[in-house]
């Protein structure tokens, strides 16, 4: 990469983070078979995977990109149902380890094709008019969802009264090891040069293409992207909830997840990370409080935008090799060397 | 250094938190509801995780905040009312009643968590969730806990019958009348009573009640012979009616059924007799305060079926004296009543298993409570309560009327 970096090489570094994902994953799956981590607190776990993912694609969109889409859970929804009609109908015939990982990637895929579909016209337009036909169709995906049996003729939605008897596969694992996957392709492809691509869109658009890159091109390619993971998170929450209902996805849904973006910091992963667990975790954490918590929820808000206008952590994000760069480096060359690698 | 400073402490309060979490979830008492908190803290908290041994919790699951907060206040309070009465009796077997109330703002994902979590804290039944997707999720749970559960309000027919696997939720019961039950009632109504030829019906695209009771209203007209002129549906949000009410009174029914709830049928309302409409309007229990949302000239003749009639039998009278009493001021309505009926059914099984001497909150206490419900012979507000084979409360509907813009009493149908 860099040349003359002296922090740690990059297999290490992806190794010790694989290592410390391994022993987060160990570590709480143990303590939920132990019953310490109660099914409680295993169920809000879960959420909060299928909210970082949730955050964490937006965050591809909104932070990295620049673009302000605000049909999020339409991706989701359309993810949410193609991987529960599908798993609905192979739950018996497929062996779980197989039909699993299908199931979520149909979701993806799916979402990942009215994204392609979407970003195509969308993205032809900026900052508000691309604000408003998003928001427009995620309405209409919903709409769709809630009234397509009756153009069909046939059951498939189940339109208005919710699609039930999903199989309830999703675990603790599975969220968690899609978590992972998430945030470490959208990481990889930032740190590449498709990476730097959609960066640079978001800095100045004239300026990027001027330079030769294809907005169009890229925008639509962080947009799939985007719609791909939400699709996965929407399949994730069909085998945790186990009933669909296309109410639950309306605008609000788009916006919750905004916000989770918003107060963590627009193009911070970890950012991303932590506020989409403190905003899953927060309402329930507070539920002594009665009707107060939703007060709390709200006042936590308006305090971090007004204190720290740009988010939790800004466009701060974490890194392993700035963390650990000056110990590695006095364990590897005796302490002589004085500049550590910046990234 | 700051940073890290801040990052330290971040960390120190999360994992606070999350610990401080997972031993609440098994040992501190909560004090979500006035009740909990009155004798919570005189109850031995000694007694540790499992416990229950001098109280028996029961959760009660509903909106107390959003869209549907009316309908869960109601039924929070509603079987609030009753287990207090029980505990200023005394008790069961000496046992105080100690509920767990949580608001699960009428969404499934937080009602499927907050379920969970009275789990957690041992209950050993539930009342609620009141809205029909959170029940529907819930019920899903409450199937691999065998957890005993009454809702007062959920009326989607799937609550209690899984149509896919064809199996009956052994462990679901309700003291509402579910969504086809009404849409029947009322075609058989407007057939018998309303001599009724011909019907138009608008509805709610998109909403599972408005939807329930349409589709069963008319297969049932059409089986008795009345003729469905006109079927007209508009999406949630609506305040212009007018087209669709337009072409209702160019085919001229003789009744129109209006099954969605009491803001929309009272513009509804007003607007069909704008545009000229003369013809009764019909509704079901979503009609349940109406009267404050349209004219007394323009309501006048509807009918609407409901569970609940107030001020007509004696033992009615007292709920709502001692609702009225309890809640200052505040009046009940059909769904504090169904509450206070599931509460009834709830602890009156609640007791059997107590006499058999089983340990509370065990599998086969909670099985006891089943067992008894699903026989049981418990007197409601609403009457004699039996379960028929879809644990669907067997009763007669009550047929409400609107007189000098009253919801009054008309007849039991």
């Amino acid at each position: 990469m860099i040349k003359g970096y002296k922090g740690i090489p990059m297999p290490v570094r992806y190794l010790i983070n694989a290592g410390l994902f391994v022993v987060f994953l160990v570590v709480v799956s143990s303590l939920t078979d132990a019953k310490v981590i109660s099914t409680y607190n295993n169920k809000i776990i879960m959420l909060i995977g299928i909210n970082i993912i949730l955050a964490v694609s937006l965050n591809l969109a909104t932070g990295y990109l620049g673009q302000l889409p605000l049909g999020h859970a339409g991706f989701m929804a359309v993810g949410a149902y193609a991987s529960a009609i599908f798993m609905k109908a192979v739950i018996k015939t497929l062996p779980l380890g197989l039909s699993l990982p299908l199931g979520l990637l149909i979701g993806g895929l799916v979402a990942a094709v009215f994204g392609f579909i979407i970003g195509i016209p969308a993205l032809r337009l900026k900052g508000d008019y691309l604000a408003i036909i998003t928001l427009g169709f995620g309405e209409i995906i919903r709409v769709i969802l809630l009234n397509i049996d009756s153009v069909i003729g046939f059951k498939l939605t189940y339109g208005a009264a919710g699609l039930k008897s999903i199989p309830k596969t999703t675990t603790f694992l599975d969220t968690f090891i899609c978590v992972f996957l998430v945030c470490f392709v959208i990481h990889a492809i930032l740190k590449s040069r498709h990476g730097r691509a959609v960066l640079s869109i978001r800095e100045n658009e004239i300026a990027a293409e001027s330079c030769g890159i294809n907005t169009t091109y890229y925008k639509t390619m962080a947009f799939v992207m985007s719609a791909f993971f939400a699709g996965v998170a929407g399949s994730l929450y069909a085998g945790y909830i186990g009933i669909l209902d296309p109410t639950g996805f309306g605008f609000m849904k788009s916006i919750e997840i905004l916000v989770m973006v918003v107060l963590g910091g627009m193009g911070s992963m970890i950012g991303s990370v932590i506020s989409a667990t403190v905003l899953t975790a927060l309402p329930e954490f507070l539920r002594e409080f009665d009707a107060y918590r939703m007060v709390v929820y709200s006042l936590l808000l308006v305090v971090v935008m007004i204190f720290k206008p740009t988010g939790l952590m800004g466009t701060y994000d974490f890194s392993l090799s700035r963390l650990l760069g000056k110990p590695w480096e006095r364990l590897t060359s005796g302490g002589k060397s004085k500049k550590a690698g910046d990234r | 250094m700051k940073k890290i400073l801040c990052i330290a402490l971040v960390l120190i309060f999360a994992f606070g938190a999350l610990a401080g979490c997972g031993s609440g979830g098994t040992n501190t008492t909560p004090s979500a509801s006035p009740s909990a908190s009155a004798d919570g803290s005189a109850s031995p908290s000694a007694s540790g995780g499992a416990a229950n041994g001098g109280t028996i919790k029961i959760g009660i699951l509903g909106p107390l905040t959003g869209e549907a907060a009316q309908y869960g206040i109601a039924v929070s309070h509603g079987a609030q009312l009753y287990i207090d009465q029980i505990n200023d009796a005394g008790g069961i077997n000496g046992k105080k009643i100690e509920t767990v109330v949580y608001d699960d703002k009428g969404d499934p994902t937080e009602s499927v968590n907050a379920f969970s979590r009275m789990v957690d804290e041992g209950i050993t039944g539930l009342i609620g969730p009141v809205t029909s997707k959170p029940t529907l999720a819930v019920v899903d749970e409450a199937l691999t806990y065998n957890m005993p559960l009454i809702t007062a309000s959920a009326t989607a027919a799937a609550v209690t019958y899984n149509a896919d696997t064809q199996t009956v939720n052994t462990n679901v019961f309700r003291t509402c009348f579910i969504d086809p039950f009404q849409g029947e009632k009322m075609a058989q109504f407007a057939n018998d009573v309303l001599k009724a030829k011909t019907a138009a019906v608008i509805f709610q695209t998109g909403d599972d009640y408005s939807v329930g009771l349409k589709d069963a209203f008319v297969a049932k007209c059409e089986e008795l012979g009345i003729n469905v002129v006109d079927q007209e549906g508009y999406s949630k949000g609506d305040k212009d009616f007018k087209s669709q009410l337009t072409n209702i009174n160019s085919k001229s029914p003789d009744v129109v059924f209006s099954p969605n709830y009491y803001e929309d049928d009272g513009m509804l309302v007003t607007q069909a007799r704008q545009a000229g409409i003369k013809a009764t309007f019909m509704g079901g229990d979503g009609w349940n305060n109406v009267s404050k949302y349209a004219s007394p000239a323009d309501l006048e003749g509807s009918v609407y079926c409901s569970g609940y009639a107030s001020g007509s039998t004696d033992e009615i009278k007292a709920f709502e004296a001692a609702f009225t009493a309890k809640y200052s001021g505040e009046t009940p309505d059909m769904f504090s009543a169904q509450a206070y009926d599931a509460a009834i059914v709830l602890l009156d099984a609640i007791k059997a298993a107590e006499e058999k001497g089983l340990e509370a909150g065990s599998d086969d206490y909670k099985a006891a409570v089943i067992d008894a419900m699903k026989n049981t012979t418990s007197v409601g507000l609403g009457g004699k309560y039996s379960f028929d084979e879809y644990n669907n409360p067997i009763k007669s509907a009550v047929i409400m009327k609107l007189a000098d813009g009253k919801e009054t009493f008309s007849q039991m149908f």
